[in-house]
């Protein structure tokens, strides 16, 4: 006869020495595993309980101004340098990893009303109430030597935003009109108007580097060809646009944040509808960011919080609130997709995490790989509704809560009695006296 | 690591090419034979480039474009094949059938998520291979039976530790002996009637403790580590530690005959004399359900590990199936024409083979609730046990007998058989190893069955090796995973289906609440087109090509619908002839 019967050698099984690793053999025989789809479920439900758990998102308050924080500007070549305007003139340069002020300047009488940090990062502009623009040097002076800017440039009216080119000498300013400069001359190479008294703010595209953005006091935004002679496209919407922001990863896609509690994603090729709005704020939103990815941006609004959108999802997937933290002036996402900072009407300005959850630092490959391995798990069983519930859980201040009822009901009310949906995709064809378009139009 | 694209095996020389349709302008069949020669000739010359371009590119890929100097060609190109068996172990679901008019991102998704799980199937397949087991086998010389060979004859064959396990305990005093595995193998706990309660890691006939509750024991079962084990006392159930420590009495369970433990779930399912089946959930301590089956008392209980379903046999033939979160059975079947003696289910949750008074032995396909086998036993079987590799032990009286394959080929006699000293009161098989553990009257029989163990086991689930340190990290994680006992249902993957009832009625309730339908299909109204296009015949055409597309879809659904019916009957035939 023939037989063997089964014998396993120990010595295959278990280490040699304890200071060798473990031996472990593996089957992936499913019959072995019963029970994936309730195990992977189980999980899930643990790992989306663990996120909430670890969620802590604040870092640092940034402390030191004497008045509510105006602006905000990136240093493009330093992800440690911040550098921010506050409402009585002063400039903060600040480093983020040890959360102290480096520098000090006064640069304007009155509010500063926007900055920006050159591309080559050795020079910054700013643009005060008090008419000028001024440009100053990224270092600070050495012993002995007084704080003067670069170059003094005087306007005719107050420029209220301000924006620089990517790649070229030339910045943007707007205030009664919308003025490109070259750095070296003290007046506008060029200007666009279109029968508005005043804009608030103005930005270039990152990817498209010779358009531009505005936003007008008449409710409208206003695209720029810096290469034209007069502005390229308009679109007029009910209330007025405080920020726009433009996607560094997508080249015609700007966010406008607007005085409706919403905001609203534009292709800008097509005008006549967004193609998202972002419902979420319950007052004004004041500002806007993009995240380097092209994937998310942060809101920052009147109602004391910021939020963090996907750029396609009409709801925020996060909500960063403290009881110091007012009305939210300015916002910036950090160069590494990974911070956020900001500025407030008390004279602070916060570091935040982007991913509340997330574990900072070198990760070992182990933990990266749970880290993973959650992940895919929690995006696996996003929608079944124990799961759904726990994710989407924020707390909120009683204000806010009370506030984002009423308008869902109000909301609610107005659909039942005009029956359109209203998921955060626009009505087609579009509502008349809601929007309105001139394209190409080129009268004055 | 990932295994590159497979070279395209079914690419057709003849490009197919839609023809346009013929106009009245054009020339009608009737050519000159001269042009119809030209354009053949230039046909022809056209199709063979394309050949030749086909045939350069396929050879290209096929060679993964390198030129090796020498000339020569891989003579296996592509990635290594895989056979077709070891890729069907490892499926899961089919394919997700796509609607027709899908949004790009959710066919993205759809795609991305077929594309990866087709790669780990693939994977796992490939990693078959490297398993270093083999399982055992036992063959006859030609004129010999399998059955025939005795035990001796067989540990005297083998190795000498193959040989150590087969064993004898007489243990006379103390009644008849059940015993239980432990989940990794290594720990047989053994309980007799008078009371004797043991544990011992049998493979090194250690002793972990020795004690006698001055009781009778109806029943043992390890729970989910070699530390803690059940034992159903005459009155109430009683935990115990390895040592031998008393570490509860709960007096919730009383008269309890039989127990089954759910290790996924944590669950201690017990079976009482008074018709009560309760679980206990032994991580908490609470007790999870307590169902009053009213069918009288309940001696006959097994688990189905693939869904933890609870299979409890009737004396009036009946075998009924149990979840916690439902006070009624699932399911009722009746199986026999006496009642049921003893019930059993396959790991993979297709089999259930029962016996019964009518010395029947039947094997049931548990998923469609059909009969497939029916065997005679003169004597009927009171204990049955299923291997992990699906050999069945039957015991009738004090003979033991081991069949193989029950289920697809019809068996005529039995792969082994053995007797004991006393009648048989408990069979089970170990796992990971080829023994089977008889309790009898006269003590605890180990006998060797080889091709009955799992050959190869997987380290983080049940490892018999483990270590201490390894065991506690195991125990958290089980712990973590624990699934709740709510998700216990006949489908345990139900939980990834999409829930469409569900769907159903909230929809429905969104559209009384909102007056009209938010997801209904807008009426087609056609663009208005400019020069010429827009008049009322343009319009109408325009209406008539959308109704057509619409008329298509459901026409092509209903197809799809009649083709799988037809190919369920052609099924249901082929399973009737077979």
């Amino acid at each position: 006869m023939k037989v063997k019967v089964l014998s396993r050698n120990p010595d295959d099984y278990v280490r040699e020495t304890k200071h060798d690793i473990q031996r472990v053999p593996r089957n992936y025989d499913p019959s072995l595993h019963p029970f994936e789809v309730g195990r992977e479920y189980t999980r899930a439900l643990n790992a989306t309980k663990l996120e909430r758990v670890f969620a802590k998102p604040f870092l640092a308050s940034l402390d030191g101004h004497r008045d509510g924080v105006n602006c905000l500007a990136k240093h493009p070549q330093s992800l440690s340098t911040l550098l921010s305007g506050s409402c009585d003139g002063e400039v903060k340069v600040w480093n983020l990893t040890k959360h102290e002020c480096v520098r000090t300047l006064q640069a304007h009488e009155g509010f500063v009303r926007g900055m920006v940090v050159r591309y080559c990062g050795t020079s910054f502009f700013t643009i005060g109430d008090d008419k000028t623009i001024k440009h100053w040097k990224m270092e600070a002076p050495g012993y002995g030597e007084e704080e003067e800017p670069l170059n003094t440039v005087l306007g005719k009216a107050v420029f209220t935003g301000l924006d620089h080119h990517q790649k070229n000498a030339v910045f943007a300013t707007c205030g009664h009109q919308v003025d490109i400069w070259d750095e070296q001359r003290s007046t506008p190479i060029r200007s666009f108007t279109w029968g508005v008294d005043s804009f608030s703010s103005v930005r270039f595209n990152p990817v498209e580097t010779e358009l531009l953005g505005s936003c007008a006091s008449d409710r409208s935004i206003v695209l720029y060809d810096m290469r034209e002679s007069t502005p390229l496209k308009k679109v007029i919407m009910t209330m007025r646009t405080n920020t726009i922001s433009w996607n560094p990863m997508e080249a015609y896609y700007f966010t406008c944040a607007n005085e409706d509690y919403n905001l609203y994603t534009y292709d800008m090729r097509h005008l006549e509808n967004p193609v998202k709005v972002h419902v979420d704020h319950v007052s004004a939103v004041l500002d806007v960011d993009y995240s380097p990815t092209g994937r998310e941006f942060v809101s920052a609004s009147f109602d004391k919080t910021i939020r963090i959108f996907p750029k396609d999802s009409a709801s925020s997937r996060e909500v960063y609130h403290t009881k110091r933290m007012q009305h939210v002036i300015c916002v910036k996402w950090s160069a590494d997709s990974k911070y956020i900072l900001s500025g407030s009407d008390e004279m602070n300005i916060r570091l935040w995490k982007a991913n509340a959850a997330e574990k900072l630092g070198v990760l070992s490959p182990r933990e990266k790989q749970a880290i993973h391995y959650s992940q895919k798990l929690k995006e696996k069983f996003q929608h079944h509704p124990q799961i759904k519930r726990i994710a989407r859980h924020r707390h909120l201040p009683k204000v806010i809560h009370h506030q984002k009822n009423e308008l869902r009901v109000m909301k609610e009310a107005r659909r039942r009695n005009t029956g359109e949906k209203n998921d955060g995709n626009p009505p087609r064809p579009p509502f008349k006296g809601e929007l309105a378009i001139w394209a190409g139009a080129r009268e004055k | 690591m990932a295994s590159p694209g497979e070279a395209d095996a079914n690419i057709s020389h003849v490009e197919k090419k839609k023809k346009p349709p013929v106009r009245y302008w054009q020339e009608t069949q009737g050519k000159t034979k001269d042009d119809n020669k030209a354009e053949g000739q230039k046909d022809q010359q056209k199709k063979q480039q394309i050949q030749r371009e086909k045939k350069r590119k396929r050879d290209e890929q096929l060679g993964g474009g390198k030129k090796v100097i020498s000339g020569k060609s891989d003579p296996f190109p592509g990635p290594a094949p895989i056979p077709k068996d070891k890729l069907e172990k490892f499926k899961r679901k089919g394919k997700i059938q796509k609607p027709h008019q899908q949004h790009y991102k959710l066919k993205d998704i759809i795609t991305r998520s077929e594309e990866a799980s087709e790669m780990a199937q693939k994977q796992a397949a490939r990693f078959d291979l490297l398993l270093p087991e083999d399982a055992g086998f036992l063959e006859g010389d030609e004129d010999e039976d399998t059955c025939m060979i005795s035990q001796e004859d067989i540990a005297d064959a083998v190795d000498i530790t193959s040989g150590t396990k087969y064993f004898n305990l007489k243990l006379c005093q103390f009644g008849p002996y059940r015993l239980d595995y432990s989940r990794t193998g290594r720990h047989l706990l053994l309980g007799g009637r008078r009371g004797h309660v043991a544990c011992v890691d049998w493979q090194s006939k250690q002793l972990m403790c020795e004690l006698n509750v001055m009781e009778s024991v109806n029943d043992v079962k390890w729970l989910h580590t070699e530390h803690m084990f059940a034992v159903a006392q005459k009155k109430w159930l009683y935990i115990y530690d390895s040592n031998g420590i008393e570490l509860h009495c709960i007096r919730k369970f009383n008269d309890v005959l039989r127990m089954q433990f759910l290790p996924y779930h944590f669950l201690l399912a017990t079976a009482s004399a008074t018709g009560f089946l309760q679980y206990l959930d032994v991580s908490v301590g609470k007790e999870v359900a307590a169902i009053c089956t009213k069918t009288g008392r309940l001696d006959v209980m097994c688990q189905n590990p693939h869904n933890a379903v609870i299979h409890l046999g009737h004396p009036n033939g009946t075998v009924t199936l149990w979840s916690p979160s439902q006070k009624e059975a699932l399911v009722k079947m009746l199986c026999h024409q006496g009642g049921v003696r003893s019930v059993t289910v396959d790991k993979t949750g297709l089999y259930m083979i029962t016996s019964g008074m009518d010395k029947k032995m039947k094997v049931f396909d548990i998923r469609a609730f059909k009969p497939l086998r029916s065997y005679f036993l003169p004597t009927g079987a009171s204990c049955l046990s299923l291997s992990q590799r699906g050999l069945l032990s039957a015991a009738t009286g004090d003979i033991v007998q081991v069949y193989r394959d029950v289920w697809s080929t019809p068996v005529t006699k039995p792969y082994m058989a053995h007797r004991v000293r006393g009648s048989v009161w408990g069979l089970g098989f170990c796992p990971f190893e080829d023994v089977l553990g008889v309790g009898h009257g006269e003590g605890f029989t180990s006998m060797l069955v080889p091709g009955a163990g799992e050959p190869n086991f997987d380290g983080l689930d049940a490892n018999p090796y483990r270590s201490a340190k390894q065991r506690q990290e195991w125990e958290v994680k089980a712990l973590l995973e624990k699934i709740q006992p709510e998700l216990i249902t006949l489908d345990p993957s139900e939980l990834s289906h999409v829930d469409r009832t569900t769907f159903e009625q909230r929809h429905q309730d969104r559209v009384e609440a909102l007056g009209f339908d938010p997801l209904g299909k807008e009426k087609f109204v056609p663009k208005h087109k400019k020069k010429g296009r827009s008049s009322a015949a343009g319009i109408e055409r325009r209406k008539r090509k959308v109704a057509h597309e619409d008329q298509r879809d459901v026409i092509r659904k209903t197809v799809e619908d009649r083709m799988k019916l037809q190919e369920e009957r052609n099924k249901m035939k082929e399973k009737k002839a077979a």
